[in-house]
């Protein structure tokens, strides 16, 4: 093979590969995979949960090929509208600050966030009572917007993953986290790791940031929104949902 | 523009209405920005400052060659020059975090529970390993003539080495440390993946506040590049003054247009001596 030739059969090769890339309908959804059990990733590297069971039934249920792709949190939506992927299922509040850059899908769960600190300890979560607490939570989430408004003199920490805040908070160098409650049970307090831990306080109230429930976030005017919203109704009624829901949790997490 | 309107509106108008960024955002934050710039400084230059100190008898036990301490010294720069500063930081901070032992011992608190301290003390041990070997290879290079003339002065080998070795020394490793402290710089956005406000990680935190795609980044980005700008510049004045006389000479190469000023200049200076 002469040196043009071996470049031309490249040429056509990448060519090739660049249609076969446009050309399917593939839709590629965006998870995370640090946040059991709604996402987490297996030791052979496969990913599974809650949400990517969701996401594998709702492109059954709208006939498409679909494709998983991996992405830390923080960058979750940003790589969403750099065309990255196209949705995004990785339990996330639709908040009207994310309005402002994608749009949603109708929920497909709702589940209230709680603080978690040490068995036993009592804080007064005022304003003045959490002074220079160290709390975690994720970077990017709503609970960031919650924390930040209503305990703004508090030592606020922000990490990449979900499970580098449960580690500090073991090794003590936080005094509380803040997260989904469900999240925050099968991921951390019925653990090894856990132990001695438990939730502080009620379920926080703070709709503004935490929301009205977790969707699927899609580019401004994607009318892929109103797919979703319809799939996920169909998988409510014909029972998909309940078999994916009672996998992972005892109650049903749709909510009201 | 309508003249009268403020700068503040003029901006929110073009953030809204023209450009895929929004400055509003970036402007509202600045003040943020400047704390995370101070965090970078004092993390960066703190380290190379308490680095520097630490580097220089390790540098000179390496050039002289002193047994058993060189060797062991080689293994400790080896180490810290060939592993990422990542994971040297994620071993003092997630790696030492992990054990009961090392939480209940008297360096968890105040020290090894704050992420402030765990940076410090892996950039510090990382800037001193470099450190180490280019001023090593500097002491080295000093030539043979120079420590001769400083004996047959009648210095004792201590003011030998402060008057003669070392500052030549340093002023040879001058252009290697000035890509030291930018490098070290750079390796400093590691304090944000360990929950430091710095630099990076506020804009990190403006990007995760607002679900925003390149302003936090862009931002700290023109910051890096002030400061970076700054330090070559001190650098560069740094090595005008202390490098000066290795510069070459502004001699005249033969040419007629050097000749015809040299002439100039010579017929101007015998008028004045007239």
């Amino acid at each position: 093979m002469t040196l043009k030739q071996t470049l031309l059969a490249s040429a056509v090769g990448t060519l090739t590969l660049m249609a076969g890339m446009a050309s399917a309908d593939t839709l590629r959804i965006g998870v995370e995979g640090a946040y059991p059990p709604f996402s987490k990733k297996e030791a052979d590297g496969t990913l599974s949960g809650f949400d990517i069971d969701i996401a594998l039934a709702l492109c059954e249920e709208m006939n498409r090929e679909c494709e998983l792709v991996e992405q830390e949190w923080d960058g979750m939506i940003p790589a969403l509208i750099a065309r990255k992927y196209d949705a995004i299922v990785a339990s996330m509040s639709i908040t009207e600050d994310r309005k402002k850059r994608v749009d949603f899908s109708e929920k497909y769960y709702f589940t209230p966030s709680r603080f978690v600190a040490k068995e036993g300890a009592t804080y007064e979560m005022t304003a003045d009572g959490t002074k220079d607490l160290k709390i975690g939570v994720l970077r990017g989430t709503t609970l960031q917007c919650h924390v930040e408004k209503a305990y703004p003199e508090a030592d606020l920490r922000l990490y990449n993953t979900q499970e580098d805040v449960f580690a500090d908070l073991v090794a003590g160098r936080l005094d509380m986290q803040l997260n989904n409650t469900l999240q925050a049970m099968d991921g951390f307090l019925n653990t090894e790791q856990g132990q001695g831990f438990a939730f502080l306080g009620d379920d926080v109230d703070d709709p503004d940031c935490l929301g009205e429930g977790t969707g699927i976030a899609v580019r401004k005017g994607d009318k892929l929104a109103g797919e979703l919203s319809a799939a996920i109704k169909a998988i409510r009624a014909d029972g998909t949902y309940a078999t994916i829901n009672d996998k992972y949790f005892d109650v049903d997490i749709y909510g009201k | 523009m309508n003249p009268e309107r403020s700068f503040y509106e003029y901006l929110e108008s073009f953030s809204e209405n023209q450009s895929p960024i929004d400055f509003v955002l970036i402007y509202d934050n600045l003040g943020r920005f400047f704390d995370g710039a101070l965090v970078t400084l004092q993390l960066t230059f703190l380290a190379l400052l308490v680095g520097g100190l630490i580097a220089v008898p390790l540098a000179i036990a390496r050039a002289y060659r002193k047994p058993f301490l060189s060797p062991a010294i080689r293994v400790y720069t080896y180490v810290f020059c060939g592993t990422p500063l990542l994971v040297q930081v994620y071993l003092f901070y997630f790696g030492l975090g992990q054990f009961t032992t090392v939480q209940e011992s008297f360096l968890w608190d105040p020290i090894l529970s704050n992420p402030w301290w765990c940076v410090i003390i892996a950039f510090t041990l990382n800037t001193a390993a470099y450190t180490t070997e280019f001023l090593r290879g500097a002491i080295e290079a000093t030539p043979h003539g120079e420590v001769e003339a400083a004996k047959a002065c009648g210095m004792s080998p201590f003011t030998r080495m402060r008057l003669v070795i070392l500052p030549n020394a340093f002023r040879r490793a001058l252009p290697a440390y000035s890509n030291e402290v930018i490098f070290t710089l750079h390796g400093s956005v590691i304090a944000s993946t360990v929950t430091l406000q710095d630099l990076l990680g506020v804009g990190r935190w403006l990007n995760g506040r607002y679900y925003l795609a390149y302003e936090g980044f862009l931002t700290a980005m023109m910051f890096y590049m002030a400061i970076v700008f700054l330090i070559t510049f001190a650098f560069k004045m740094a090595e005008k003054r202390f490098l000066g006389h290795l510069r070459p000479r502004e001699t005249s190469v033969p040419g007629t247009a050097n000749i015809a000023a040299r002439v100039a200049r010579l017929d101007h200076h015998s008028q004045n001596l007239r």
